[in-house]
């Protein structure tokens, strides 16, 4: 589907996304790296990882917010066939693990701390994906 | 408090996301895919987050701890391992088959919509399989 370049509307929700990452460290010394968050889901929490549960009620809530006051800014739906949809799942879960992050944690908290780990990540994740874009779409 | 606060910032977090409409697949594959359809939006949203996150490394550079916690939890990884790279490029298969990274996927689940159920539960699967191996 196409969609349109929205200058404005990238740069308020990025403002968006990095005031929430800029303030979890200001204030709790937290990556907000949502990988990370995810999997939180299957480790014990602890004092030191109850927050992600927390950051995964906001990203809901917010998710519900829209759905219920602006849902046409929620549209989406993935064109690929539920065998596809698996895969691609696996391959993110799987990646995220062993890579320790993902398009939050290494893109943007990483790479702005000038992480080498981090542009090494992200620089291949992204190459990785327009290729499979380009040959797969 | 500290419980409320983080559960705001998750959802300025998602807020963000939304708006800039990094929860829609069809957004991040125009960016990835070259041609006519061509949509530069996620490398504004990237840029912009990570220029407030540049500047705040400058301020925790300079600070002992947080505002509000004992000390910063950041990795201390430093080395360039196959896991990192391996990973990545699964990521990066992933990602560019669907559009859909780990934050729009988590947030796409309010919509309902089947496929990104299924989507999300294919990724806990597979962060399973990666903590086995």
């Amino acid at each position: 589907m196409v969609t349109e370049f929205s200058p404005v509307a990238a740069a308020i929700g990025g403002a968006l996304i990095g005031i929430a990452c800029a303030l979890l460290l200001v204030l709790y010394g937290k990556i907000a790296g949502i990988s990370g968050v995810v999997k939180s889901i299957f480790t014990k929490t602890n004092s030191g990882s109850r927050w992600k549960i927390y950051f995964i009620i906001g990203l809901f809530l917010a998710g519900i917010t829209v759905q219920v006051f602006a849902p046409s800014l929620l549209e989406g739906e993935l064109h690929l066939p539920p065998w596809l949809i698996i895969v691609a799942g696996l391959l993110v879960g799987a990646g995220t693990t062993l890579a320790n992050g993902c398009t939050s944690g290494h893109g943007v908290c990483g790479m702005s701390r000038f992480s080498t780990r981090s542009w090494v990540s992200t620089c291949t994740f992204m190459a990785v994906a327009i290729i499979t874009a380009n040959l797969v779409g | 408090m500290k419980a409320f606060t983080i559960v705001i910032l998750g959802f300025i977090f998602g807020l963000g996301l939304i708006v800039s409409g990094m929860t829609n697949p069809d957004k991040v594959l125009n960016f990835l895919t070259f041609g006519n359809q061509w949509d530069g939006s996620l490398i504004i949203v990237m840029a912009v987050a990570m220029l407030i996150m540049m500047l705040t490394w400058q301020w925790v550079a300079k600070k002992e701890k947080p505002l509000f916690a004992e000390k910063f939890t950041l990795s201390d990884l430093k080395k360039i391992d196959s896991k990192l790279v391996i990973g990545s490029v699964l990521f990066g298969l992933g990602w560019g088959l669907s559009g859909i990274c780990p934050g729009p996927g988590l947030v796409q689940l309010v919509s309902l919509k089947m496929e990104f159920w299924l989507f999300f539960a294919a990724v806990l699967g597979g962060m399973w399989l990666a903590k086995k191996v």
